[in-house]
């Protein structure tokens, strides 16, 4: 079963990637671009039929590796 | 004084830092991030470079190798735990150090020398060290130190902030912060201060022809005080 995470910084979190896109956008005149905000996304094929478990286990990896909770936030999808 | 400097792949500070630490009398040993255990040491060493490509975050791979449960183990023990830029990203990265290295605000690799103010002496560091503030060389894309408002206030509480990015003069500011870390920290200790991890790289501040030697001051220290 693949399991799907996006990793995204935390509100507040300075992201000055997603700063440099989003000036580079209104620089190529999308201006009404106000904000951009950067993120990881992972399609993670787990061995699992159970769609319950499965992403419980995701949950865990995300907690231990994918995200660092110091900045950053996850979501399974 | 015994040591071990962990090599991970894609390290790349590993030798400058054998020869820095042999340089002033340690025993140093090598050891591959695959190995089970860790030779008796005084000190464990966790080089700069660019661990597994830097892939995922900064130090998050090795942060899960193999040979990391003995640092951690080593660490919880008591034992001096030193590391040198991507060794500070992947202490924070297994949480013996608290918060994160990000990317530099400026989105630059950094390579230049850098002066650092002690600002704890309180440890088997810093203590009895003649100057307060070094020119040592940093050369990262990820040392913009951050960490939530509560691991601050507990880092300042706890006299945990090792040392901070300043001017010549000691001036800490926005003009002497070169990657946006806060409060202008370049490196920090845990909460018993025998783990210490820095952005700075003492071993490339050891010869006095080809760089200044503030960096031999620190490794001698660290000898004196171990005496």
């Amino acid at each position: 079963m693949k399991i799907k995470v996006i990793v995204t910084l935390k509100n507040g979190v300075l992201d000055p990637q997603g700063k440099a896109i989003q000036q580079t956008l209104n620089g190529m005149n999308f201006g009404n671009v106000e904000d951009v905000r950067q993120g990881k996304y992972f399609e993670i094929e787990v061995k699992e039929k159970d769609e319950k478990k499965a992403k419980s286990l995701v949950d865990d990896m995300c907690k231990k590796l994918l995200a660092n909770l110091v900045i950053e936030d996850y979501k399974i999808v | 004084m015994r040591s071990s400097v962990i090599i991970f792949p894609g390290s790349n500070c590993d030798r400058d830092m054998d020869v820095a630490l042999k340089k002033f009398g340690f025993k140093n040993q090598m050891v591959w991030h695959n190995d089970q255990s860790i030779p008796k040491s005084d000190l464990i060493v966790l080089p700069g470079g660019f661990s597994y490509g830097d892939y995922l975050r900064c130090g998050s791979i090795a942060s899960k190798s193999k040979i990391i449960k003995s640092v951690i183990d080593f660490a919880n023990s008591g034992g001096l735990v030193l590391g040198i830029c991507n060794g500070f990203q992947i202490l924070t990265e297994t949480g013996l150090l608290n918060g994160i290295l990000q990317q530099n605000k400026f989105l630059n690799f950094i390579c230049s020398n850098v002066f650092i103010k002690v600002k704890d002496k309180q440890n088997k560091y810093f203590r009895d060290l003649k100057k307060d503030i070094l020119e040592l060389h940093i050369a990262h894309n990820e040392g913009n130190y951050f960490c939530s408002d509560d691991e601050l206030k507990s880092l300042e509480d706890n006299n945990q902030i090792a040392v901070t990015y300043c001017g010549e003069d000691g001036a800490e500011n926005e003009a002497t912060n070169p990657n946006g870390a806060i409060k202008n920290i370049a490196g920090i200790f845990n909460k018993n201060k025998n783990v210490l991890g820095m952005m700075p790289h003492p071993e490339r501040m050891i010869d006095k022809y080809l760089s200044g030697e503030d960096g031999s001051l620190f490794f001698k220290n660290i000898l004196d005080n171990f005496k």
